[in-house]
């Protein structure tokens, strides 16, 4: 084989991998009978799904509940993390505390999730906060920040300087600045790190895990719990679902998706 | 409107690089004032001091007679045009030009009015609801000088507002530059690297290297007296020799170039036999003929090693007798009818004016 065609035929793989467990998901939604083998064409785990599935509806919202307030929360707090690390570096020479808040920044990228499902968890019973909901969109907040300050630093960063220097030189104040030049500027990539941060929140099970309590339950949490007890295809369902509302968002919203990388 | 600029003894640093070394200079009111040098060498660096986006450790900049060190770049009277014209990409060319209106809380009306003067000025009328991405280079830097100039500022600052574009183009900027300057009437201070640009409309250039200002005076005066080997080099071409001073006469000395001969330069500088100088001779001053000139001093034998047809002017690169190779330039003016052609390896005389030599530095003393 030349390798032009090996690279190809890796490419091929990788996607098929990638798409194959999407498909057989999809698929056995609309698998008649229970067990892993196709029996035949249904839709009745749809039905099973909209009529009788209180509590996977009831995680469903919760999660979106948590998703919009957590991504929103470190939406804007990221943005204005990300404005204030690059006001502080404009124009000035690299400092240590520089270098230092940077490595603040990256720190929980790094950082397993595991331990920081661990060390909220710890926290939060430090404060004495009842495990449940608040905890859970607080932990979602603390962990996406980073995600959410990378996508809009690393904009900010490709900015021209020139652009708010000029801004100042014809009289604009700070503030002004903030508001006239650099967020009007900045509005895709803070809707690309509204959606990263909401992506990432749906789905994230090991925090989530640590910090929800006896209480509250999200949809990977309420999905692990049922899998228990072996995998049913109303699971399928609720799957094939989310992969139809992600793709549907994700394609109308591709022109700020691309921000994101 | 004033719009007089001094910079008294400025030193700046970088850490430990000094980028301006004792930097002073009396820029004139409505001047058109350049400051050339090559890259590096701190023009940027100058004009934000001048904007208010550097501060200084020495020295002091005054505006009309006032320190201006102390205000902001918001609230200097001067506005600056930056190379990349920092055009905000989010507003169309009428809300870019009325950005600083509008932050003064201009009336609508007084703002539709003002742009659209400064829209007729840069000649951008019909592309008043274009974004930035829409123009072309030249459009985008017009738009910047109209942006730059609707606060009315006493000084516009522009950093090489032409180097981004094509070299006709920027002839045609330039000339449009320069007739801007003459109806808006306030001080231009114009950085640039490129010499033809600096010379062309500037009332009287700085030039300037590694931080330092080498020579202040007017094109002619930095074109035709450069003070050393850099001022003679950096603008337009010559010929350099090292010469060695044998006579001293009452306005010429009597120098032997190793490479040439002996030959009368310009006693500009005071030296003794035996000194040794660099002396300067614009290719352009040199006369260049098959016949050998009636005249008899500072005249040369040679032959011609190159030939650079460039239209308007050839120029010759002449092997001289003893080794020097001279460079002539020589204008056509009719070419042809007045001139013979001459070739590649002809035999030619070269002679020149002991006016037009001169030295530029004293090597020993
Ligand atoms: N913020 C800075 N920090 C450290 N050094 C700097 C800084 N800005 C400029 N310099 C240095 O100062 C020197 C002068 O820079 P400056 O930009 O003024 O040069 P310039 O004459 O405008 O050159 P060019 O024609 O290339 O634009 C350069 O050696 C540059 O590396
Ligand atoms: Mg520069």
């Amino acid at each position: 084989m030349k390798p032009g065609k090996f690279v190809k035929f890796l490419t091929f793989v990788t996607f098929l991998f990638f798409y194959v467990p999407l498909f057989v998901v999809v698929l056995f939604s609309f698998n008649s009978s229970r067990s892993p083998v196709w029996t035949g064409f249904t839709l009745k785990w749809y039905v099973e799904l909209f009529t009788r599935s209180y509590a996977i509806w009831r995680a469903f919202w919760n999660s979106i509940m948590v998703a919009v307030l957590s991504s929103t929360t470190a939406t804007v707090l990221g943005t204005m993390t990300a404005i204030g690390l690059y006001w502080v570096k404009n124009g000035k020479k690299k400092s240590t505390g520089d270098t230092f808040l940077w490595f603040l920044t990256y720190l929980p990228f790094v950082v397993p999730d595991v331990i920081i499902g661990i060390s909220l968890l710890l926290f939060f019973s430090l404060l004495q906060f009842r495990l449940g909901f608040s905890t859970i969109v607080l932990a979602h907040v603390t962990f996406s920040i980073p995600y959410t300050m990378m996508v809009v630093y690393s904009r900010l960063h490709d900015f021209d300087k020139n652009i708010v220097e000029a801004a100042y030189d014809l009289g604009a104040t700070e503030t002004q600045v903030l508001f006239k030049v650099l967020i009007p500027n900045l509005v895709p990539s803070i809707v690309a790190a509204f959606l990263l941060a909401f992506t990432l929140s749906i789905d994230d099970f090991v925090i989530t895990f640590f910090v929800a309590g006896p209480g509250t339950t999200t949809l990977p949490i309420q999905i692990y719990s049922m899998i228990r007890f072996g995998i049913s295809p109303t699971i399928n369902a609720i799957s094939t679902f989310m992969i139809a509302g992600t793709v549907l968002i994700g394609f109308a919203l591709r022109k700020f998706v691309r921000y994101i990388f | 409107m004033g719009g007089e600029i001094s910079i008294l003894n400025v030193n700046k640093f970088f850490g430990d690089f000094q980028v301006l070394k004792n930097v002073s200079l009396e820029i004139r009111k409505g001047e058109f004032f350049s400051i050339l040098g090559p890259s590096g060498c701190g023009k940027t660096t100058l004009l934000r001091v001048i904007a208010g986006f550097e501060d200084v450790q020495e020295g002091d900049v005054l505006l009309d007679g006032e320190s201006i060190l102390h205000l902001p770049a918001n609230k200097r009277p001067v506005n600056i045009i930056f190379q990349s014209y920092a055009l905000f990409p989010h507003l169309t060319v009428f809300e870019n030009i009325a950005f600083p209106l509008r932050l003064k809380k201009f009336t609508e009306s007084e703002i539709k009015e003002r742009v659209g003067n400064l829209l007729n000025l840069i000649r951008m009328e019909e592309h008043a609801f274009k974004y930035p991405s829409q123009l072309s280079g030249g459009q985008k830097q017009r738009v910047a000088i109209a942006r730059a100039l609707a606060n009315e500022p006493r000084v516009l600052l522009l950093d090489e507002p032409l180097s981004a574009l094509d070299a006709k183009l920027r002839q045609e900027l330039l000339i449009e530059l320069d007739n801007l300057h003459d109806k808006v009437g306030i001080t231009f201070v114009y950085v640039t690297h490129d010499q033809t640009e600096a010379i062309s409309v500037s009332d009287r250039v700085a030039l300037m290297n590694d931080g330092k200002i080498i020579q202040i005076g007017t094109p002619y005066e930095i074109y035709e007296s450069p003070v050393n080997v850099f001022a003679a080099t950096f603008i337009g071409e010559t010929n350099l020799m090292k010469v060695d001073v044998l006579e001293v006469e009452e306005e010429y000395y009597v120098v032997e170039a190793p490479g040439v001969g002996v030959f009368r330069c310009y006693k500009d500088k005071e030296a003794k036999a035996g000194n040794r100088l660099i002396l300067t001779l614009r290719p352009e001053k040199i006369r260049i003929s098959k016949q050998k000139p009636m005249i008899f001093e500072n005249v040369f034998h040679g032959i011609i090693e190159e030939e650079i047809y460039m239209g308007y002017q050839t120029k010759y690169f002449v092997r001289l007798d003893e080794g020097y190779i001279m460079k002539v330039y020589k204008q056509h003016v009719r070419y042809l009818l007045d001139e013979p052609i001459l070739h590649w390896k002809d035999e030619v005389y070269v002679s020149w004016d002991p006016n037009d030599s001169f030295i530029v530095e004293v090597l020993t003393s």
